[in-house]
């Protein structure tokens, strides 16, 4: 009686847990294979050069939007902090680190992730559900790299060029708030900003943005490529990717700075 | 060698807990005509993927050309792939190429043919299929069901495979464009004198286009013979399921 009721307890304890350890392993298995087949031949040239314009050039205007409202908001909030201890001049630089380092990375990272994760994992969940998946291995075509190594190949490209065309106008946000706002002198402000361009804080940007690039590829392909059941479950991939992605960005975003800027 | 392209033995699958093929043991003739009936849900498709290797079975063997094909690498297994085609139910075409893409798949990405010859050869074949040129830079989605299967078909032939699989290849399309349908299997069998491998629960196509058939019952083959010994059986599951009547030991699970 004693050791049935633990029995049982254990039972419900241990079935989650399964389950969770069983789709960790599942989900490293991908990843392995992944790296494996992004590093081995054939590769599908067409493929990634259309992924790259899917990922790149179609989110050049979410990237632009969003980067120049930071730059923007990052100047006006920066002055009016700034304003209390009589640091203004501080704008122009708090701007550049500001969007180098962190805002420009994360949100077109963000941003990205909602776009084209969703629509990887939507694109492969459907091929999935329809068995396009199994069609292509019977016409001798490894999935894995028809489908997820482009894809995780124009991350890896693509996100740093983003971030470094977001790096610009998010800079250039700062300096048309700065300048026509609150009224600094444009020479100056760019000139403090010159100043203060130092090649850690592009580095690091883009060291980010490759693995954000990574990542949101990689969830958007891995849940695309396990989904099952119908609509339902296309529905469900779709979210996961975005979500799942969305949260590894922060955590990585918090890693990465750790490793390069922590004493 | 031995006169059978496949060769199944105990074959057993299971997901989880939930046993679908519990010890099949089928032969498939070189140049016959194998259809498997059952119902829905008794692992027909399953049997299908474990020749192909896309679901690995837990015990048994499958030998295709009288070598082992349970468990080797993915390398053995695209070549394996290059002797089969596959018909899928829902015709599985790739919605982000065109028609004559889907069909030249395999030409273009593995064979690297140039792609006006690829395109030549796609429109040759889509025409042994009875669908005009001009539906060759159309996209999939524009097609109707039974242009999709025909399309799936030339796909499934056009790299003139030794084993072709068709599954349920007329589900979902009307009487009269499902007997199309059976036609243009037996011709593309016939013609390349492939091997094929028909899972269906239509038992007007299968009587067309069956040398032999059999019966796959609780992950078992429970009967096989041709279609006239079919007729005269006195197996009461055969003659429950090609009578289509809910009275008699199949039981329907709810």
């Amino acid at each position: 009686m004693f050791i049935s009721s633990i029995e049982n307890f254990l039972r419900r304890q241990g079935k989650p847990l399964v389950a969770f350890i069983s789709r960790l392993g599942e989900f490293s298995i991908f990843v392995a294979q992944s790296v494996y087949n992004c590093l081995t031949p054939p590769f599908y040239g067409r493929n990634l050069l259309r992924q790259i314009v899917d990922m790149g050039f179609y989110s050049l205007p979410v990237v632009g939007l969003t980067t120049i409202f930071a730059g923007m908001v990052i100047a006006l909030q920066s002055y009016s902090g700034f304003m209390r201890f009589g640091a203004e001049g501080a704008v122009a630089s708090v701007v550049l680190i500001s969007v180098t380092r962190e805002l420009a990375p994360v949100l077109s990272a963000l941003m990205v992730a909602g776009r084209i994760g969703a629509a990887m994992a939507a694109e492969i969940g459907t091929m999935r559900v329809t068995e396009q998946i199994d069609a292509l291995t019977t016409l001798s075509t490894n999935p894995f790299k028809y489908l997820v190594t482009p894809r995780i190949w124009a991350g890896l490209i693509v996100m740093p060029i983003l971030v470094l065309i977001g790096d610009v106008i998010g800079i250039f946000g700062g300096y048309v708030v700065g300048v026509y706002k609150l009224g600094f002198n444009p020479a100056n402000y760019v000139n403090s900003t010159l100043q203060n361009l130092q090649a850690i804080d592009i580095t690091t940007g883009l060291v980010k943005a490759a693995v954000f690039g990574f990542i949101i590829s990689l969830l958007g392909c891995y849940n695309g490529y396990k989904s099952k059941g119908g609509a339902q479950g296309v529905g469900t991939a779709t979210t996961n990717a975005v979500v799942s992605a969305s949260i590894l960005i922060l955590i990585f975003n918090y890693v990465i700075t750790e490793l390069f800027f922590s004493k | 060698m031995s006169e059978n392209k496949i060769e199944i033995r105990n074959l057993h699958k299971a997901f989880g807990r939930k046993v679908v093929l519990d010890g099949v043991d089928l032969d498939i003739v070189k140049g016959e005509s194998l259809v498997v009936i059952g119902g829905s849900g008794t692992g027909k498709s399953v049997l299908i993927k474990c020749i192909q290797g896309l679901l690995r079975p837990e015990e048994g063997s499958i030998k295709i050309d009288d070598e082992e094909v349970v468990g080797i690498n993915e390398e053995q297994k695209e070549k394996l792939h290059s002797k089969m085609g596959m018909l899928f139910q829902g015709g599985a075409l790739f919605d982000s190429l065109s028609v004559w893409e889907n069909v030249a798949f395999d030409m273009i990405e593995n064979k690297k043919v140039n792609k006006k010859t690829a395109k030549n050869e796609a429109v040759r074949v889509l025409r042994s299929v009875g669908l005009a040129p001009d539906v060759a830079d159309l996209s999939p989605s524009e097609l109707s069901g039974g242009m999709q299967k025909r399309v799936g078909l030339a796909r499934a032939i056009a790299s003139r495979p030794e084993i072709i699989f068709f599954d349920e290849p007329t589900t979902g399309l009307d009487p009269i464009m499902a007997d199309v349908i059976n036609d243009l299997i037996i011709e593309s069998v016939k013609g390349l004198g492939a091997t094929a491998l028909t899972i269906t629960h239509d038992m007007a196509s299968a009587r067309k286009i069956a040398d032999k058939i059999a019966m796959l019952y609780k992950g078992k083959i429970i009967w096989q013979g041709t279609v006239k010994e079919m007729d005269k059986t006195d197996n009461p599951y055969v003659r429950q399921f090609i009578n289509g009547s809910s009275q008699g030991p199949i039981k329907v699970e709810i």
